[in-house]
């Protein structure tokens, strides 16, 4: 509670201070500060900058956290549980023998499709080593053998070019964001998988975690890996979200195997859980240090322009302007230069750092390739520590020029 | 060095304005001492002494993938190879899910090609005798308050027992250290007998999951590894063997490019850092024109006036420079001391302090010249008349 309403000062002091425009004395004192800040662009730019910098670096790390977290959370959905062996919390650590595949289709929460076969598809996970491009080395990249109803649970996933593999055979089709990280994922080219050559023969793009798989036929995949009949996982379409808890009872009821059920939504959450976290720290604590940077040098700005303004400040105390209208024309020429420095960090990361794409290493072992978001959300949060820092750099100053005794300020050269 | 006295008023002659732009320079050297001990921990792994003459080899699929045992025999035979070890991953977590452990099955030899892992003899005796013996870190030791003689359950994420149970029961028998304070983050492992491995588990054994071999000339390292390859080449468990150090490299890189993204955020510090005490150094040079021109008519040549200036600016980087990196030290021993050495944070050392050195000075010539030149350039009368 407490957080929510220090997040909302920045906003609610700012929009006080711009309110107080409405007064006369304080609208043609901040002119005049205005109207002189070309002459001290120099000083003002430190601001700006200063501003910009922090911004434009904690937009652009919570950016990439926002991006990893999305990327993965929109690979699962509520409707979708995936089971995998007790104890294991990813696929690849998971194994599930083949009898166990069939049974967990015929529970009585699993949807069934038109044709009255349940849609369950068992799964297998395998790890290969391709080399990324531009770069000497290589990197694992997900293999995921699939059957017919890895197409029904996964309804985002589409054709870019060339077309389906052929149960069967040889065939590979390359995620999208895989094709971009990867060597030899063009269509036609070929791929030693299990010391075999595999062909691609098509793209494809869900917008989410699985593209950044290479998907082929899950008994050829077995095969060449000498994974026998076994499979990784199992992942059903839940008659209803409700159903989970069900669905969960009946598989723990089973003394055929042991095994743990969760939605996708919830596995792939967990996955994204640790490295969101580390990142938005990471990002925080960067943000935070270098704002006392800049909130310093804002001070160092602010208190050189209320020197030099110490004469004609002082002239219009004279002439009968309070204390407040002072105070606050000096906030308000901060909070512009706070604004623009804000609009400007935010303008370059949401340039430079919108879509980047990037790779880390996911829980599967193997290579997620993911894009930086820069959302509208960030971008107020980014605006928001300009704001703040432009109040705290611009209040002491603002105090110092209203407290200036006015015969002495008269008396400044 | 006669100036210092001279140099020091004159950068304290606007103590508020100066004490700001320290604060700033403080802020800015606090971040390079924090963010390069990150980048310093991710860039160390896998470089150290030992490591330059161990060989792994993994299968050339992948690293999950793993190797048959008899595969030992064969590298033992290369020539050049003078120790062969193997490893078996096991992962599992102690109590939670999120004490997730970096869990080994090992042969009794394994300790022997890692002489950097410090275990008396009497504890490693014991591993050998104990089927259910482990050998953890002190680190990891400390972190869940293990003791020598403790039975410590832990998790099975991957390998069941033959029973179907999940919980492997293991012996402390050994703590073993790391004395080089760069390789802490070592001391986060548990090893255990692969014959308990390899007679409990319920699929994977028999196995190896990769190879580790130490060879008798790092110079021959190229050689002996191309040897060992050539054993299964076009066999069904194709191996990849290369050295220890760019074999964690290429493991590390997959994570992140993190000198990239502590490349990028050092940038834009940087940048805003000289633009800002840049600003300082333009407004005292400005103000104290007169003063200049009064050092110039008493006989500073132009070169003393530009030194002085600069070295004004240099001084100013430095002393900010030395305090945010001393609270950077200070931050980083902290957080190592709070969270364990398990953090990828390496304490800011001599290394450090050299590249920080170089950067206060470099930034403060750059913010200094232009003030400088304006300095020397000035024309006395001129100066002194105010125009």
């Amino acid at each position: 509670m407490l957080m929510k309403v220090l997040g909302w000062l920045p906003w609610i002091l700012t929009a006080a201070v711009l309110l107080a425009c409405a007064n006369g004395q304080v609208r043609s004192v901040a002119q005049v500060g205005i109207s002189t800040l070309r002459q001290r662009l120099g000083a003002a730019s430190v601001v700006v900058v200063g501003i910009a910098g922090v911004v434009g670096v904690l937009v652009a790390l919570l950016a990439m956290a926002q991006g990893f977290q999305a990327t993965l959370q929109e690979t699962g959905s509520n409707d979708t549980a995936i089971v995998l062996r007790s104890g294991s919390q990813t696929e690849i650590n998971s194994a599930l023998d083949h009898a166990a595949t069939v049974v967990i289709g015929d529970e009585p929460q699993v949807q069934h499709d038109a044709q009255g076969r349940p849609i369950a598809s068992p799964e297998l996970v395998v790890v290969a080593s391709l080399p990324k491009k531009g770069s000497s080395t290589d990197a694992n990249v997900e293999v995921r053998g699939i059957g017919q109803d890895a197409w029904a649970l996964r309804t985002r996933v589409r054709m870019v070019s060339g077309r389906r593999f052929t149960p069967g055979l040889r065939e590979l089709i390359v995620g999208a964001r895989a094709a971009k990280e990867f060597e030899h994922t063009e269509l036609g080219s070929k791929i030693d998988l299990g010391g075999q050559p595999w062909t691609v023969v098509g793209v494809f793009d869900s917008g989410d975690e699985h593209d950044s798989e290479l998907w082929g036929d899950a008994d050829v995949v077995a095969s060449a890996y000498r994974r026998g009949d076994g499979r990784n996982s199992v992942t059903v379409r839940l008659k209803s979200p409700q159903q989970l808890d069900a669905f969960k009872a009946a598989l723990a009821s089973d003394p055929r195997f042991k095994v743990d059920a969760s939605t996708t939504l919830d596995y792939y959450s967990r996955q994204s859980d640790l490295l969101t976290r580390t990142i938005r720290i990471l990002g925080t604590t960067v943000a935070i240090i270098m704002a006392i940077g800049a909130i310093f040098g804002a001070l160092n700005t602010m208190y050189a322009a209320v020197a030099s303004r110490t004469r004609e400040i002082a002239t219009l105390r004279a002439m009968g302007f309070r204390g407040g209208p002072v105070v606050v024309s000096v906030l308000i020429e901060t909070l512009l230069l706070a604004i623009a420095g804000g609009v400007i960090g935010a303008v370059i990361a949401w340039a430079l750092f919108d879509h980047y794409t990037a790779s880390t290493l996911g829980a599967n072992f193997s290579q997620v390739v993911f894009e930086f978001r820069v959302t509208p959300a960030l971008l107020a949060g980014g605006l928001k520590w300009a704001l703040a820092i432009g109040l705290v750099g611009g209040l002491f100053p603002a105090l110092r020029a209203a407290r200036m005794p006015v015969t002495e300020g008269l008396r400044e050269l | 060095m006669k100036y210092l006295s001279l140099i020091w008023s004159t950068l304290f002659r606007r103590k508020t304005r100066t004490l700001f732009t320290i604060f700033s320079v403080i802020a800015a050297f606090l971040l390079f001492g924090l963010l390069d001990s990150v980048r310093g921990a991710f860039a160390n792994v896998g470089h150290n002494v030992a490591g330059a003459s161990r060989l792994i080899t993994i299968s050339k699929q992948s690293l999950v993938v793993s190797l048959p045992t008899s595969l030992l025999m064969r590298i033992q035979a290369v020539p050049g190879v003078s120790a062969v070890t193997y490893a078996n991953w096991f992962g599992g977590y102690y109590q939670e899910p999120k004490n997730q452990l970096v869990t080994e099955a090992v042969p009794q030899n394994y300790f022997t090609l890692y002489p950097e892992f410090v275990l008396p003899a009497a504890e490693l005796r014991s591993f050998h005798d104990v089927r259910t013996g482990a050998i953890v870190g002190q680190s990891l030791a400390q972190r869940f308050n293990w003791k020598l003689g403790d039975k410590i359950p832990i998790q099975a994420t991957i390998f069941p027992q033959k029973g179907g149970s999940n919980t492997w029961m293991f012996d402390i028998v050994g703590i073993y250290h790391v004395s080089d304070p760069n390789l802490k983050a070592e001391e986060n492992q548990l090893y255990f007998n692969w014959d308990y491995f390899d007679q409990a588990t319920q699929f994977g054994g028999g196995t190896a999951g990769w190879y580790i071999e130490r060879v008798a000339q790092p110079k021959q390292a190229d050689r002996v590894a191309r040897a060992i390859d050539a054993i299964s080449a076009n066999s069904d468990h194709e191996t990849k063997t290369q050295s220890e150090d760019a074999f964690t490299a290429a493991f590390v890189s997959q994570f992140a490019d993190i000198g990239l993204i502590v490349g990028s955020i050092m940038g834009a510090v940087f940048f805003t850092l000289i633009l800002l005490t840049g600003n300082t150094m333009a407004q005292a040079v400005r103000e104290r024109i007169p003063e200049l021109a009064i050092l110039k008519t008493i006989g500073f040549s132009n070169r003393s006036v530009l030194s002085l200036v600069l070295a004004e600016s240099v001084l100013l980087l430095a002393i900010g420079g030395a305090v945010g990196l001393a609270i950077a030290a200070v931050a980083v021993s902290g957080i190592r001391a709070k969270l364990g050495p398990q953090i990828p944070m390496l304490p800011v050392g001599t290394q450090a302090w050299l590249r920080g050195v170089a950067l206060m000075i470099a930034i403060g010539l750059v913010v200094g010249a232009l003030p400088a030149r304006r300095g020397m350039r000035l024309r006395i009368v001129d100066a002194l008349s105010g125009r």
